[in-house]
Order: C-alpha cells, then structure tokens, then sequence
C-alpha cells in the first residue's frame, strides 16, 4: 500500500459514500449537494491516477455547470424544502438490479486485475492531452462541437412553445403543398 | 498504484446509478442517478488509460474528456424536457407521464386549424 493507494480507497470510498446518499436521500437539495462531494472525490481520484486536464474539466464542467443546472431545476420545478416521501417507487427490483449489476461488475474487475500494482505513466496534462485531441482525435471532436451545438438549438426549441407550435404549423401546411404539385 | 481499487469504486458507483434510475420517480434526480452512472464509466476509462498500453498514449482521458462533453448536451436537453414536462403537468413524477396520449391534442390549442382536420384535407387533395 503506496500513499497512491490509501488516497484512492479514501476517495473512493468518500465518492461511493455520498453516491449512496445522492439515491437515498429524502431532501431533493440535498441529493444535489452530495452529488457535488461525489464529484469533487472523483475529480481527486482523476489527480491521483495523473489525468490533471480531466480532473481540472470535471471541477470546471461538472462541479460548475452541470450541478448548478441540476439545482436550478430544482428550485424551478418547485421542490419542497423539507424532506418528501414521494421521491421513491416501492419495490426491491431496483436494489436488486443495481447491487447486481454494481458487485457483479465489482467481481469481474477484482478477478481481473486481483492485487497487481501498476507505475503511473506521464501525467496527462493539457498539452499532452492537447497533441492527442488535435492530432489523433480532430475528428470526434468537432464532431461533439456539431453535437453541442444540436443539444443547444434542442434545447431552446423545447423550452420555447411558441417555436415548437410555429413549427407544427408549416409541417401540416407543407404536405399539403407537396399534394398540390403533381 | 493498485488499479483494482479505482476499478471497484467505478463498479459500486454504477451500481448506485442503476439504482437511483429505477427507484426514484422524480425526474431531476433520475438524472442525477444517470450522471452518477456516467462518471463510473469515466473513472473506467481514466483508470484504464493507467494500465492498458494503448498505441496512441492518453486514449482513455481523451475519452473521458468526450464523455464528460457529452454529459454536458445531455443534461442541457434533458433539463429543458423536464422543465416542459413540469410546465404542462405541474408535477415531475417520471410514473405520471402518459406514454400513449395523442401528439395533436397539443397543437390544437393554440386556435388555428385544428390539427385533426389536416391529414383529411390532405387527403382530399391527393
């Protein structure tokens, strides 16, 4: 057991922990907030195993933006302050599914790698990341920048009614004008 | 460095996510549980770029940077769906959401052409 070592079982433990609490919990608000520990944890694990950009981009993108937008739905879809009962479905199905799935996976992994030690490799910092992206990967990512750019038209379509009525309207006058040609 | 030990962590969190999917009926955390589910799947490929001797170095965190942008569009859309739902239902409860209602009762709202007449002129025409 190497420094490395005790630091990832910690984190991971902190992660799996408040994971645990971000389903089980009866506060909304609070579901939200432990899912920031848990993505804080993981974003340490990230520092540990060396990958300084992805941690540095999960603080930034999820810690920052994707919580944030998860408690603005929150507050906007009225959640009530106290704790709420009606925030599960009955039925152990889902336990056991999840606890399937989560220790059947957990074997899989232990049989596979058992108690074997790895060296870290070079740190991916922002330039070696950087060279790997824009050289091998230029592709898939500007594909992702086209997608981006769907999910954000996507989104205004839908949260705008008016757009999407509009819309409707020349989809059942288009046909029509199509019947008229021939 | 002991790999087996981020592996493990990866799989319990996945598991979580499995679970908060199915349990809860409150849509905005379904999406929590997914967003649980998608930072397994990163802490895999991080840690897998730590052990597997890829050809191009650095494959599993370029992957991870994908995968986070992704999570990204994902909870953007998913979001504006759930604020709509909760615009038209006053309720975000994934079990309320009728799965077989019929798309123009929605459309006939606004007080232009009723949508049902459509396909019969359409129809008519041909």
């Amino acid at each position: 057991m190497t420094g490395a070592d005790v630091l990832l079982l910690a984190l991971g433990a902190v992660a799996v922990g408040a994971g645990a609490l971000v389903v089980a919990t009866r506060h909304l608000v609070r579901a939200g907030l432990w899912l920031v520990v848990c993505l804080g944890a993981l974003a340490g694990d990230y520092l540990v195993l060396t990958a300084e950009l992805v941690a540095w981009v999960q603080v930034l993108i999820y810690v920052g933006a994707v919580v944030v937008l998860l408690l603005f739905a929150v507050m906007l879809t009225r959640a009530p302050i106290g704790p709420s009962d009606d925030l599960d479905r009955p039925g152990w199905a889902a336990a056991l599914v999840g606890a399937g799935s989560g220790l059947g996976l957990a074997v899989l992994l232990i049989d596979a790698f058992r108690w074997s030690r790895v060296d870290l490799p070079a740190a991916g910092t922002a330039e070696r990341l950087g060279e790997q992206l824009f050289r091998s990967w230029v592709l898939p990512f500007e594909v992702l920048s086209v997608l981006l750019l769907a999910a954000l038209v996507g989104a205004i379509v839908l949260s705008r009614p008016d757009i999407g009525r509009r819309s409707t309207d020349t989809s059942a006058a288009q046909p029509a004008d199509e019947g008229r040609r021939p | 460095m002991r790999p087996v030990i981020p592996y493990v962590t990866a799989a319990l969190l996945f598991g979580l996510g499995v679970y908060g999917v199915l349990r809860r009926r409150n849509a905005v955390l379904v999406l929590m549980a997914v967003e649980l589910m998608l930072n397994a799947v990163n802490l895999v490929l991080v840690t897998a770029d730590t052990t597997v001797k890829a050809v191009l170095p650095h494959s599993g965190q370029v992957f991870a940077l994908f995968v986070i942008v992704l999570a990204a569009a994902e909870i953007g859309v998913g979001l504006a769906i759930v604020l709509q739902l909760y615009r038209l239902r006053a309720s975000v409860t994934v079990d309320d959401v009728p799965l077989d209602e019929p798309a123009p009762a929605v459309a006939v709202a606004p007080g232009g052409l009723p949508t049902p007449e459509a396909p019969g002129t359409e129809g008519a025409v041909r």
